[in-house]
């Protein structure tokens, strides 16, 4: 179920140069899943269509959502105060399959502003299996939510300068320490999730990659947001498929991308 | 207080629909919008057969609006008429089924496959931008618009509403091109053709390059034509192009409009629709309107 509402912001701050982390208070975190996403209503008449965030961690009363300002909505977002009031709609989407990392080896993939819906999923998955590894990949030192990742999980770390951790991308740093992941769980740049689909179909490994793309409704209605799909979709009997509705987490052998 | 309309004989409870591919077939939006609220619900457009539509991104938004180049993705007419109208059967509104095709045939295979169909009216969109074959060439063209109008009228057993689109010289022509063939009304106006170009990457920001502008910004350009139009024809009017609150809608109802129908806002407010009606009863109210057939065209 997905509710409309108005919330609030109870914090704001900025993690890193364009990197935001805002908790906003609403009704959704009482139900919402890792791996899902929000819709947030910027308010300049400029601006028309809701933006589509992921949720990074759900707290008691609240929404955690780590954004990079992109346009005139996160721009918008990043100018907030704690008080401030803030439309939501969601929560959307199917979330990561937690089931899948039971008694296995679990790696989380995060690229960029990919990283922080991968938060709450270790953070779950932490709380049931043992054998959790997360790898956020980072462009340089200005690294985010690091620290969060080391609370509850094996914390290695990728950046394409090398200025921390494995030099390259997450990719390199599975490579370099050797990890064999039973199950990986992705969000990131579509070039990352090439790489995650190629290896884990070569390694005949299960992969849950999160999809993003240009979206208006958020609820299904308009078709903007879809992805090829292998076999055709239920719903849509061709093949495409929502990635805000049947998504945004597909198994990576589902899609074409 | 009355706010039922009639067109071509059919009852609509209010004056307020949703815009064609707003609204996909009303369940997407049900968690958020009791639909028996609605004079009607508007479907997203059906095929003879599924289409995969266009490359993606399909959508952008832009100042005020937003363009779109879905490319009519649909599952086809079967899938539509065994799980669509079922669902909509369960609510107290009607129903207008937006029919979209590439050729003449095309489209009456689907309007004959909704003939035994418990439907209350066909929206023929030949006005949709983005797809390559048909569609668009039937609304540009008075002859062509003419001669589609008189096959679909064959074959229909619902009253059909012509869907125009703005991208004409003159939209009083189109209008009168669909009345003279029989159309038992029209709807205007579909999308206006638009382009967004990435400037730092120097792309279209479509695949399709082109997509069709919605939202608040058109709504200017939706309420003249819809004034021409109804100044140009006797059959009733479907306004759209914008509408985002009652005022929205009161002022297409000035222009000449009979129906109104909320089309990009629904991604903007889930309960867009909703909130247009009351506020239309409560603008009656206000101004001791009896009946909202009395304010159509009332404009001075």
């Amino acid at each position: 179920m997905k509710k409309y509402e108005m919330g609030k912001v109870r914090e704001i701050k900025s993690l890193a140069p364009g990197i935001f982390d805002m908790k906003v208070e609403c009704t959704l975190s009482e139900y919402a899943l890792p791996g899902q996403f929000a819709m947030l209503y910027p308010k300049s008449a400029s601006t028309l269509l809701p933006r589509p965030i992921s949720i990074c961690e759900v707290e008691k009363g609240a929404l955690r959502f780590v954004f990079r300002v992109a346009g005139k909505g996160t721009k918008e977002f990043s100018g907030y105060s704690a008080g401030d009031e803030i439309r939501v709609m969601g929560p959307i989407g199917n979330g990561y399959p937690l089931d899948a990392a039971k008694g296995r080896k679990a790696v989380l993939l995060g690229g960029g502003i990919g990283v922080p819906p991968i938060l709450e999923l270790a953070r779950q998955l932490s709380e049931k299996e043992s054998d959790v590894t997360v790898i956020p990949g980072y462009r340089d030192s200005n690294m985010f939510l690091k620290e969060d990742f080391e609370k509850y999980a094996k914390t290695l770390v990728a950046t394409e300068d090398g200025s921390f951790g494995t030099k390259g991308n997450v990719m390199d740093a599975i490579r370099e320490n050797g990890i064999k992941p039973d199950v990986i769980y992705a969000c990131g740049p579509m070039p990352m999730l090439k790489a995650i689909k190629k290896y884990a179909e070569e390694n005949g490994i299960e992969a849950y990659i999160s999809l993003e793309e240009r979206m208006a409704c958020g609820v299904g209605a308009c078709l903007g947001c879809v992805v090829k799909t292998k076999e055709p979709d239920h719903h849509s009997h061709v093949n495409n498929t929502r990635i805000c509705t049947e998504g945004p987490v597909f198994e990576a052998r589902e899609v074409e991308i | 207080m009355n706010t039922k309309v009639t067109i071509a004989g059919v009852e609509f409870k209010n004056p307020v629909t949703t815009a064609s591919g707003t609204f996909g077939s009303g369940m997407e939006y049900s968690e958020f919008v009791d639909l028996s609220k609605l004079g009607a619900v508007t479907t997203k457009g059906v095929a003879s057969t599924p289409w995969p539509g266009n490359p993606t991104p399909r959508v952008c938004e832009v100042y005020g609006g937003m363009l779109n180049a879905i490319g009519l993705q649909n599952p086809g007419i079967d899938v539509f008429c065994e799980r669509d109208i079922p669902f909509l059967k369960n609510y107290d509104t009607k129903i207008i089924v937006n029919v979209c095709g590439k050729t003449v045939e095309e489209y009456v295979a689907v309007v004959e496959k909704l003939a035994d169909q418990p439907v209350d009216m066909l929206e023929i969109n030949v006005s949709c931008p983005n797809v390559k074959e048909g569609a668009i060439a039937f609304g540009q063209d008075a002859k062509a618009l003419e001669n589609i109008t008189k096959e679909i009228k064959k074959a229909a057993k619902q009253p059909v509403v012509m869907k125009l689109s703005p991208n004409v010289t003159r939209i009083a022509d189109m209008a009168k091109a669909a009345e003279a063939a029989g159309a038992d009304a029209i709807s205007l106006i579909n999308t206006i053709t638009g382009m967004k170009i990435d400037i730092e990457r120097r792309k279209f920001v479509l695949a399709n390059k082109t997509g069709g502008m919605s939202g608040p910004a058109i709504k200017p350009v939706a309420v003249r034509m819809v004034y021409e139009a109804a100044h140009a024809v006797n059959i009733p009017i479907i306004g759209m192009g914008g509408i985002a609150t009652y005022e929205d809608a009161i002022e297409f109802i000035l222009a000449g409009a009979t129906m109104v129908a909320v089309g990009a806002y629904n991604f903007v407010n889930p309960n867009a629709t909703v909130e247009v009606v009351d506020g239309i009863e409560d603008y009656m109210k206000r101004h001791g309107i009896e009946d909202i057939n009395s304010i159509r065209g009332a404009v001075e």
